[in-house]
């Protein structure tokens, strides 16, 4: 049993990203710390808008089970409540029902019963319509503001909830276990908990904030971290005794991945860091007050979405050459000139041939600032963006053998101009996707969009 | 006795990521207050500067900022492209930092 306290609450976060594996003996160390709450976030845009444009989870299933099969195991024993936010990677309610699936198979197999609540956060295409026309829709920093036809264009399109969804399901059904959301704000599950004990909502938002990186606030970076949250302050601690909070690490935290290290905006508001303190209370664990959350006028979730953008093809080469080399920006246009030329029947507004030189500037593009002769080897990856697969590989393959056999001025190596390590020689990649959709959205209720199922599993 | 020391040379982190699939965010941490005082005061690390190494106009810049109780710098930018779509050289925006590392800032030589 947890034992619940007036002055503390005790969250354990055992990763920053269920799937990637924790340390068991340190999570293990954290449950006899006698956490009130187990949390964990699995979501992420950063590996890319595959997951939401064509329905792809950023680990395997497999390593999901692994991963979900510990904290199923610790609720089991310890009756903490297990709280996983933005299931699969995108939180789409495909992936909020793949992971009950596998909650469902791991209690079936072992025993266990559980309540769980899942939580949806797919949002209805014909309502960001008509929230777009009433005017309730704004681009989320440099992004075109939203247009019809990109929401047509959206494979889904889901929105980032806050705290009162889960705090919705914690108190609308008696002894829930375990919670599966689906895309959520990152430390809405922390803060939740915390918010729910009565606590500060700027310390309950900013310790979650730090703890949905797992230990990534530690030195060196690390996986389970454990927070305790009182009435004017909050303290934080790595469980690897190898690591240690210090007060620079955990300051520094908000600038990982963040646009501005104090602002950070989420539902409901904004949380202010810039007049924090830290302290060093122990050479591992930090105190953390002076936090602030500032309400917003108008309460808004960000919407995600992607579409899927054709089907791409690119073939890999090396080159060793030195005449062919000092040339190559030259041939790569005579090259796709005739690739154009070839496949003249093709609107030239339906595929995109691009160029990506290592060696030269395949990393930077035009923002490279080293302008001098290329590397004394370089690859070459061309990419083929088209409305077919088919079409994808045959571009690919005209500009392949069109390089590799091309004679250029003082062109000795008659036999062939490129190596190529790989077959096949012209390799398709499939759908390409694209983020489309991701807007603020002002909603009257912070809870209405996510709608809650209950579910008894296991035996 | 200053001599142009690239700022690879001074700070203990200089990195690049994305904050978010619309913006690429660049760090630099120093290793001391001193030495986050001393790029300051040196005047070298402008909006106008990274406007350049990033072909960013500087109206177009996110935050750009020295950020005391830090000790860092901490500088938004739009992504050159969407993350992850065609065309994309870094998906994870984490090596666009090189042009950071490179800058040269008037610093005391070892004697």
């Amino acid at each position: 049993m947890t034992v619940t306290s007036n002055d503390e609450i005790r969250i354990l976060t055992p990763s920053g990203m269920l799937g990637y594996g924790f340390p068991v003996d340190h999570f293990k160390m954290g449950l006899a710390l006698q956490p009130h709450a187990i949390t964990i976030d699995s979501g992420s845009t950063d590996s890319g808008p595959q997951k939401l444009g064509k329905g792809e989870m950023t680990c395997s299933r497999e390593a999901y089970v692994k991963d979900i099969a510990v904290l199923l195991e610790a609720q089991h024993a310890t009756k903490i409540p297990v709280l996983i936010s933005s299931a699969g990677g995108d939180g789409s309610n495909l992936h909020v029902d793949a992971f009950m699936d596998i909650i469902r198979e791991i209690s079936t197999q072992r025993g266990w019963r559980f309540k769980v609540a899942s939580i949806y956060a797919d949002i209805d295409k014909g309502l960001i319509g008509r929230e777009l026309r009433a005017g309730r829709i704004e681009p989320l920093g440099p992004v075109p503001p939203l247009e019809q036809s990109e929401i047509d264009a959206a494979t889904v399109v889901v929105a980032q909830m806050g705290a009162e969804p889960f705090l919705k399901a914690l108190d609308e059904s008696e002894g829930v276990d375990v919670v599966v959301s689906g895309r959520a704000y990152d430390p809405s599950p922390t803060a939740a908990m915390a918010i729910r004990a009565g606590f500060d909502p700027a310390l309950a938002w900013h310790m979650g904030k730090i703890m949905e990186c797992g230990a990534l606030c530690a030195e060196p970076v690390g996986r389970n971290v454990m927070g305790y949250l009182h009435r004017d302050h909050f303290e934080i601690e790595p469980l690897n005794p190898a690591e240690r909070c210090t007060t620079a690490s955990v300051a520094a935290h908000t600038l990982y991945e963040k646009s501005h290290p104090f602002l950070l905006a989420g539902p409901g508001g904004t949380l202010d860091l810039s007049n924090c303190t830290y302290e060093q209370v122990t050479d591992r664990r930090v105190r953390v007050s002076g936090s602030r959350f500032e309400p917003a006028k108008r309460y808004t979730v960000k919407l995600e979405g992607a579409k899927t953008a054709g089907f791409r093809s690119i073939f890999i080469a090396g080159a060793r050459d030195p005449i062919f080399i000092s040339q190559i920006d030259t041939l790569i246009e005579q090259v796709f000139d005739g690739t154009r030329k070839y496949f003249a029947e093709v609107p030239t507004d339906s595929y995109r041939l691009i160029p990506h030189i290592y060696g030269k500037n395949g990393v930077m593009g035009d923002l490279e600032p080293h302008k001098g002769p290329p590397a004394h080897e370089i690859c070459v990856i061309v990419e083929v963006a088209a409305t077919t697969q088919a079409l994808a590989t045959a571009m690919c393959g005209k500009v392949r053998t069109s390089l590799m056999h091309t004679p250029y001025p003082g062109r000795i190596a008659t036999a062939g101009n490129l190596a190529s390590p790989f077959t096949p020689l012209e390799i398709p990649l499939g759908e390409a996707c694209a983020f489309n959709v991701y807007h603020l959205m002002t909603v009257d209720s912070p809870t209405a969009l996510f709608p809650i199922q209950y579910h008894e599993v296991g035996r | 006795m200053n001599a142009p020391t690239p700022l690879r040379d001074i700070a203990k982190v200089i990195r690049s990521k994305n904050a978010g699939p619309f913006e690429i965010t660049l760090d630099i941490v120093f290793k001391t207050k001193e030495d986050f005082e001393a790029v300051k005061r040196s005047g070298v690390i402008t909006r106008e500067l990274v406007s350049g190494l990033y072909n960013v106009p500087t109206q177009n810049i996110i935050t750009f900022g020295f950020f005391d109780l830090i000790n860092a710098v901490k500088i938004t930018l739009p992504r050159p492209r969407p993350q992850g779509g065609i065309g994309e050289t870094d998906m994870h925006a984490a090596q666009q930092h090189v042009p950071l590392q490179e800058i040269l800032v008037p610093w005391p030589t070892v004697t």
